[in-house]
This record gives structure tokens, sequence and C-alpha cells, in this order.
């Protein structure tokens, strides 16, 4: 193309007034250290990707979706099965949101594991804490927006647990629903947080995350006994990239772009093969035969609020996560300056296992959901052959009462029924038949009193029949 | 640059300042009473609802029960509907709850072969009077006041039961 080309003068005569080719170039070909043109070092703009990925597929469903309490579960399956591609932005857009959070995470544990919080980069680190409150602000109030029954009893959990703060519990709650009760007006209000109010702050955040890296600079591949010092860090980092250093793009850009394209091209996929998510069910609130989940973000808290003894619940709820966030944001004061190598660091190195196994063993309890009764299986599950076998007709007017007062719900038999309580298989060897009687009269150890609910001839059948559980 | 121009550079400052920080104030404190505003109750909320006729809810037994939420805007659409639980003890004696779980607020299922009330959530359960059985549910079931009118059961409710106001 010639210096004179239509394309060539329209750039020099944009360029020549907004002077952003200049600008653009300097910010893509500032220096960085060599070491950080890394794999490890393409989370965070993996995050960005899917960011923008996330905004612009948020702005296709916005044109259809309608933010009205008796239209949105309608304009959602009109999206899954009408509109042209509609289906295709709903799937990318949640399979986005999983990705997000989950990239971010791994972005924040690899800047922590190369000591990237500390001096001179503080304030890095506590905009980048923001922006995961705000991205799991996004997750949460993303998924009010699909109205569904999840969506209708997360809310439900949201108000219970505000309602917990002391005084202020009742103001929060109706500020959180916009009104006396989970309706029209508390889905207008979370719409308004979802697509205006928190993107807004992410964005400006984003920004101001980007200056910061590019003002201090990227951290440097962290080098066993090479400790950050207040006095001398930042002229050896400057000695460092002006010696050492390549331009950002494209030497340490190059795998930045191919992560982005990889979570992208992702994210396509996972959309294609597994579809959109949802709506569940219609949010009625008289259809009470549900069984509310949250996304799996908040499948751990939603573990832990089952786990918890009963007494420290209101405390830990409202108390925990302050003390979380507030030990984030604490971070980089606490250890602002030492080695940065996680080589040297194994305290840091083990609170991060420690936090990976405990939130990743709490989500997947929130998956199987141990402590929640069975509902069906009094009907469902089948009482195992070899139980009836050459039982006696009292024994088995005992099977049927177990069965009937649905003690499966929370009893398995055989590997079927509920995992609150003990499984019953070879009960007949933990406990006598007195016992069995205390405790199916009296209840206790977490499980309710039967004593008004089975006439004597019902409790006698039942522990006769218990009696027989055996190996 | 005379003494007189100085002040009046600093009195137009001043003034802009001043204009500004007015017209902020102006926009700003309606804005924060339009956002407060949905926590600030003109009423209780709170107001007698028909559930039906007493002969639909037989002795000794526990039903579910709908009525629409007495606060509500035109677009609620399903969302404004509520359920309880009726529990018809015998003659005019009768225990309406809540079907929020005490604990989280999830929906509770009525098992009459059992007696009990479970929640599927967290796995809360309660005895057929309300009372606490067993899990996580810091009390019983949420209760409605009653009344009843013209051979009609009538509750007071009007907001989602929680710990920090119980119906």
């Amino acid at each position: 193309m010639s210096d004179s080309g239509p394309v060539r003068s329209t750039l020099r005569w944009l360029e020549e007034r907004t002077g952003l080719g200049d600008a653009a170039g300097l910010v893509l070909e500032h220096p960085v250290p060599r070491s950080t043109a890394s794999w490890w070092y393409v989370f965070g703009s993996a995050t960005l990707a899917l960011f923008v990925l996330q905004i612009a597929t948020g702005i296709c469903l916005a044109l259809v979706y309608v933010p009205s309490a008796d239209g949105a579960y309608q304009s959602l399956l009109y999206l899954n099965f009408q509109a042209p591609f509609g289906w295709f932005l709903r799937a990318v857009h949640f399979w986005g949101s999983n990705a997000m959070v989950a990239i971010m995470t791994l972005h924040m544990i690899q800047v922590f594991l190369f000591g990237a919080h500390k001096y001179p980069r503080e304030l890095t680190w506590i905009v980048g804490v923001f922006l995961f409150l705000c991205t799991l602000g996004m997750a949460f109030t993303g998924q009010i927006l699909r109205w569904d029954q999840d969506a209708y009893w997360g809310l439900g959990i949201g108000a219970s647990i505000a309602s917990r703060a002391p005084g202020v519990g009742d103001t929060l709650v109706q500020l959180l629903l916009g009104g006396p009760i989970i309706a029209g007006r508390t889905l207008s209000r979370f719409f308004a947080v979802h697509v205006f109010l928190v993107p807004g702050i992410l964005i400006g955040m984003i920004g101001l995350h980007l200056w910061l890296v590019l003002r201090i600079g990227i951290n440097e591949w962290p080098m066993p006994g090479r400790v950050v010092n207040r006095e001398t860090y930042r002229r050896k980092y400057d000695d460092e990239v002006h010696k050492d250093g390549v331009a950002f793009f494209p030497h340490a850009a190059r795998k930045d772009m191919v992560a982005c394209g990889i979570v992208v091209i992702a994210v396509v996929l996972c959309a294609v093969l597994f579809g959109p998510f949802g709506p569940h069910g219609v949010p009625d609130p008289t259809l009470i035969d549900t069984a509310p989940k949250p996304d799996f973000y908040f499948l751990a808290l939603y573990a832990l609020f089952a786990l918890l003894p009963p007494w420290t619940e209101t405390v830990v709820i409202l108390v925990g996560p302050l003390v979380a966030i507030g030990a984030l944001f604490l971070v980089p004061f606490l250890a602002g300056t030492g080695e940065k190598s996680w080589t040297r660091r194994p305290v840091s190195v083990l609170v991060v296992v420690v936090i990976v196994l405990t939130v990743a063993t709490l989500a997947g309890l929130g998956v199987t959901v141990p402590w929640s009764p069975k509902m069906e299986a009094w009907t469902a599950a089948a009482t195992p052959v070899r139980y009836v076998k050459g039982r006696t007709p009292l024994e088995l007017q005992g099977a049927l009462v177990l069965q009937n007062k649905q003690c499966r719900a929370c009893h398995s038999l055989g590997g079927e029924g509920g995992k609150r309580g003990p499984a019953l298989d070879g009960i007949a060897t933990r406990q006598t038949r007195d016992q069995l009687i205390r405790q199916v009269l009296q209840g206790g150890g977490n499980m309710p009193a039967y004593g008004k609910n089975l006439s004597p001839a019902e409790v006698n059948a039942l522990v006769a029949f218990m009696a027989t559980l055996r190996p | 640059m005379t003494p007189v121009s100085q002040s009046r550079r600093g009195f137009l400052f001043k003034l802009g300042l001043g204009l500004n920080v007015l017209g902020a104030a102006l926009v700003g404190v309606p804005v924060v009473g339009y956002i407060f505003g949905a926590a600030r109750r003109r009423t209780d909320g709170q107001a007698w609802i028909p559930l039906g006729p007493v002969n639909g809810f037989p002795a000794g037994q526990t039903r579910l029960a709908t009525y629409e939420n007495p606060v509500r805007v035109a677009w609620d659409g399903a969302t404004a509907k509520v359920a309880c639980w009726v529990r018809r003890i015998e003659g005019e004696r009768f225990q309406v709850f809540a079907v929020n779980c005490a604990h989280l607020g999830c929906p509770v299922r009525w098992f009459p072969q059992s007696r009990l009330f479970m929640c599927p959530c967290h796995g809360g359960a309660y005895y057929e009077d309300g009372s606490r059985a067993s899990g996580p549910p810091p009390r019983g079931l949420f209760e409605y006041e009653y009344r009843i009118n013209d051979g009609a059961l009538w509750v007071r409710g009007g907001q989602l039961p929680t710990l920090s106001r119980p119906v």
C-alpha cells in the first residue's frame, strides 16, 4: 500500500487529531522484564478477555431480556427457543461467567504465590480484591436475573442472611428486596445493579488496575533470595527492565493472545456442547416442591451454612465475610516486603493449599448435599431383599413403618436413602432394643422425636425390624 | 493585578463551588431518599388476607394455602403469590405457618406420614406444631396471626418472614 493510499491518509488524518496511535504504541511497547513473558502471566489478560466477552454478550441479551417479574421468565424461554442464536448468547454469557470467576481466581492465586502483592504493588492487589468482589457480585446478581425458582429462593436465602444483622436486619432486607417481599421491585433493582452499577465500577477499577500495572511495571519472575526492600526495589527493577527488558508487544503479548483465544474458544465450545443454563422452574412461590441450589461459585458457602453448628451460625455468617475480605485487603501490609518466591514462603503456600482444599471440599459437599433429606426415598427406594427374606410378619410390618414414616429421608438402607442420619444397615450391632426404642421415641442427636407420631404397635414393629439389621 | 480583581476571582471561585455543592445536594438528597425509601415503611405493611372457607381445611390435617400479597405492584406476576401451611387442630383452633424455613428461608414441605415439615436446603425439620425438631434452624416455623370471619380463615401477612421480622 502506498503512502498516499486512502486508508493511510485517513489514519494519518485521525492520528494528527487524536494522537491515540502514539499513545497506544507507548502502552503496547512498554518494556517489561524478559522473565514475565511466561505462560504463568496470562491469567490477567484472559480474565479481561472474558470480561469483554461478558459485556458484549450481556448487551446482546439485554436487547431481548425483559427485566420485569411478570415477563423475565418468558423472555428467557424466548431467548432459548425462538430468538435466532439467543440460546447461544445465553450459553456463552453463562459459561463465560463461570470461566471468568475460575480464571480470575487462578490469576489471584498466581500473583499471590509470585509475591506480586508486595511493595510497590500493594494498591494493585487491593484494586484486584475489589475486582474479585465485584465479579462475585456480578455472579450473584446474574443468577437472580435468571428469575427461576433457584433465583427466587436464592433471594430468600440472601434476605434471611441479611435479616440476621443485629439492629439493621429488617432495613437491609427491605433494601435488598426493594419491598416487603421478593417480587417485581426486587428484580428491577437487581437488573440495575447487574447491568449498570457493578459493570460501571468494574470498568473504572479495571482501568485503574491496568494503569497501576503500567506505571509500576509488571511483577518480575520471583527469584529465591531476591528480597524486596523498599529502598532498593524500584531502582533494581528499573535497571533490570532497561538492561534485559523486552517490549510487551509482541514479546510478552504473544502468550497472552494465545491464552485469550483459548479461553474464548473454550467458552464457545462449552456453550455449544452444553447449551444455556436454565431457567429452571417458573418463579411461582406457591410451587414449593423445589430444592433451590446456587451456581457453583456459591456452593461452598451453601455447604457451610448446612454444616456450621447452629449457635455459631449468625456470627460466622455476618463476621466471616468481613474477616475474609479484611484479610485479603491486609495481605500486602502484613507481608509487603521480603521474599517473593513461593519456594521461600511455606506459610503462604500452605494458606493457599488449605483455602483451595476447604473451598473445593465444601463445594463438593454442596453438589451431593448429604445433609438434605432425600424427600422421595420413602416411595422410591426399594427395601433390600436380604432385609426382607425370612422375617416374621411383625418384622415385615416394621419394615413398612420404616418406609411409610419416611425414616429413609435421612437414613439409608443398602446405600439408598438420605445421608443426614447414620445408615441403618447393621444398626442392630450398634444399639440394643431399648436404645432403639429410646432413640425413636425421644429423638436427639439431630433426630426428631417420633413419640407422638407412632403408635406403640408401630414402635414395637419398627424396633423388631431394626433389631434384625445386621451385616 | 489589583486586590479588587483578586477578591472578585476568589468570590467567583467560591460562588462556583457553592453553587455546585448546592446543586449536588438538591439532586443528592432526593436520590438518597429514593434509594432508601424502599427500606421505609409507610404503614407496617401488614394486612388481613382471606385464605378461603374454614371448611376447606379438614380438622387434624395440614394443607398448603396460597394468597396474593397485599403490598404489590402490577408487574409482580406470579411472585406476588405467597404460600403458607394451614394446620387445623380442631374446630376453630388453627396454626398457620410461613413456608419459609427459619434457617435461611427455603420452602419447607409437609409430610403427613411422619408428621414433620422438612426443608430441602440444609435439612431443617419441624414438628407438626411448627416447633423445631432438628437441623440448623434457630427457632420453630414462623407463625401467622389468624382469625375467623364469616366462615373464612384470615391471616395477617404482607412481608417475607425473617428472623429480624417474623410474620
